[in-house]
């Protein structure tokens, strides 16, 4: 049976970059149990609208978890609080009638506020391009049974391919370090020997602009892991340092 | 050699040197309270033991290499410390931990970590450069250590602090040991469990042991 509850939110306000930045508050009655949490917000927008205010912006896209663009904190927690679950796929019924909501965007040096939750990321594709390219075999695709991969070892790839580099792990990082989701882009190729040519270029150099973003130094607490919404765990940090440290020792530059 | 600049100024490297001293002192601490349970045998088995270690010429090495240690480990920490409080320059205004990820032990290594070096210092200067009595065992002159140590410990405000600081270390310690085995990318399926147990155990070890002694020598005067 789906309920309408009334809910108190403390929303961050905030112009632009320049702006210091407040929190403000809103009542929101009826909200049925069964939406999302952005429809939710959708809804204290379309109220915002009609009251003549600015709306609160925020960032969405896919709403189905696989994007990593509605990214903001909510109740002290990246993506609020149940477990492997981006915004966009928590429901008001994680909630009750009456409950205060505090949503702040993600707070870190390397990821500058843009506007009330919308935070720019792009410190985030700045590592991703820094990795730079993969050699492939050009012509006809070759045989998927051409270049060996075991089950083990494609299933872990897989898995640190799954981050959708939303920066939950930065944003609850008591360091606002991003070394689970760097450490997951260069897991998912180190794992393959399609990523083996470069391997040793790419942790070099997506540490070195992880580091020259501004993002912290990881002291190993595991809040990322357990904020991930796509459960990308430590021992990808681990194999980052693993790489890094062969990366180094081997290389003449 | 730009690389092993690189190294060294690198998130990765900083924590890895950090790591590798943290585990030098870990091998310390634990060769220390060995030697301190020379206090349960007696006066001359304790006094003796201390004597033949710092009698030995390769002690100046040893305390060149550990004083290297502990050195880098600080100033790595202050400056790791410093770096990560830059990469948050406005904080949270409600921040909750998730309860699957930071601890007690890893949420607070800066000021456990703090503490240890006030105590360092403070324990150099109680006993190392403390007061000196001498005794003879079999025939040879050397410091009665122990004599200072039971003086020390007279003071239950003085044992108070040392057990405090010991829990500190039984902290720091119990997230520090499998820290740097992750650091290191040393992270197992099989073998991180036990990892993780070890440095619990490792931490309980080292602060009940050193507090123990301490209480030990309280109820010797
Ligand atoms: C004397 C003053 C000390 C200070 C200021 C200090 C400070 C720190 C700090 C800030 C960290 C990093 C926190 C983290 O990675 O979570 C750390 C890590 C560590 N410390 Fe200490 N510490 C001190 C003494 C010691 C001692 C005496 C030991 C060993 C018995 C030790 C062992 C470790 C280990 C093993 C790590 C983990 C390294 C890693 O993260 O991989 N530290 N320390
Ligand atoms: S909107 Fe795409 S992950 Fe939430």
């Amino acid at each position: 049976m789906s309920k309408e509850i009334t809910v108190h939110l403390k929303i961050w306000r905030q112009k632009n970059r320049q702006d210091s930045g407040r929190f403000e508050e809103y009542t929101l009655n009826g909200v049925s149990q069964d939406q999302s949490f952005l429809e939710m917000l959708d809804q204290l927008n379309v109220k915002l609208v009609r009251d003549g205010k600015e709306p609160v912006a925020f960032d969405s896209d896919c709403r189905e978890g696989i994007c990593g663009s509605c990214s903001c904190m909510i109740n002290g927690q990246a993506h609020g609080p149940e477990k492997e679950t981006t915004t966009c796929q928590l429901h008001m019924r994680s909630f009750n009638d009456n409950d205060t909501i505090v949503i702040e965007p993600w707070r870190a040096r390397a990821f500058p506020v843009i506007k009330d939750l919308v935070v720019d990321r792009s410190s985030f594709d700045k590592v991703i391009a820094s990795g730079g390219f993969v050699s492939v075999n050009t012509g006809n695709a070759p045989d998927a049974s051409a270049v060996l991969v075991s089950k083990e070892n494609a299933d872990k790839a897989m898995d640190a391919a799954a981050c959708i580099g939303c920066g939950a792990c930065v944003a609850s990082c008591p360091n606002a370090s991003a070394m689970l989701f760097v450490s997951a882009k260069i897991s998912h190729l180190a794992l393959l020997p399609q990523g083996q040519v470069e391997a040793q270029k790419r942790a070099n150099s997506m540490v070195k602009t992880m580091d020259e973003m501004g993002f912290g130094n990881c002291t190993n607490h595991a809040e990322c892991e357990a904020s991930c919404p796509k459960g990308i765990d430590l021992s990808n940090i681990a194999r980052m340092n693993r790489e890094y440290f062969k990366a180094k020792i081997a290389s003449e530059e | 050699m730009i690389a092993t600049h690189n190294y060294f100024t690198s998130s990765i490297g900083k924590k890895q040197i950090m790591a590798l001293t943290g585990f030098g002192l870990i091998g310390f601490v634990l060769t220390h309270l060995a030697g301190n349970f020379f206090i349960l045998v007696g006066p001359d088995a304790f006094n003796y033991y201390a004597y033949k270690l710092t009698s030995n010429p390769l002690i100046y090495v040893a305390e060149a290499v550990l004083a290297g240690m502990f050195i880098g480990h600080i100033v790595l920490a202050v400056l790791l410390k410093l770096q990560n409080m830059g990469a948050r320059p406005q904080s949270y205004f409600t921040k909750v931990r998730t309860g699957r990820g930071e601890t007690i032990a890893s949420g607070t290594m800066p000021y456990t970590g703090l503490i240890l070096m006030i105590f360092l210092i403070l324990h150099l200067l109680n006993f190392k450069f403390g007061t000196e009595y001498y005794t003879v065992v079999d025939g040879v002159k050397m410091r009665d250590l122990y004599k200072t140590v039971i003086e020390y410990f007279a003071n239950p405000l003085y044992v108070a602090w040392y057990v405090f600081a010991m829990l500190c270390l039984g902290l720091h310690t119990s997230h520090g040991f499998q820290s740097m085995f992750q650091t290191w990318g040393l992270n197992h399926k099989k073998y991180t469990p036990a990892i993780q147990t070890l440095s619990s155990a490792y931490g309980i070890f080292v602060a009940l042991g050193f507090s123990g002694l301490a209480i030990y020598c309280y109820f010797q005067n």
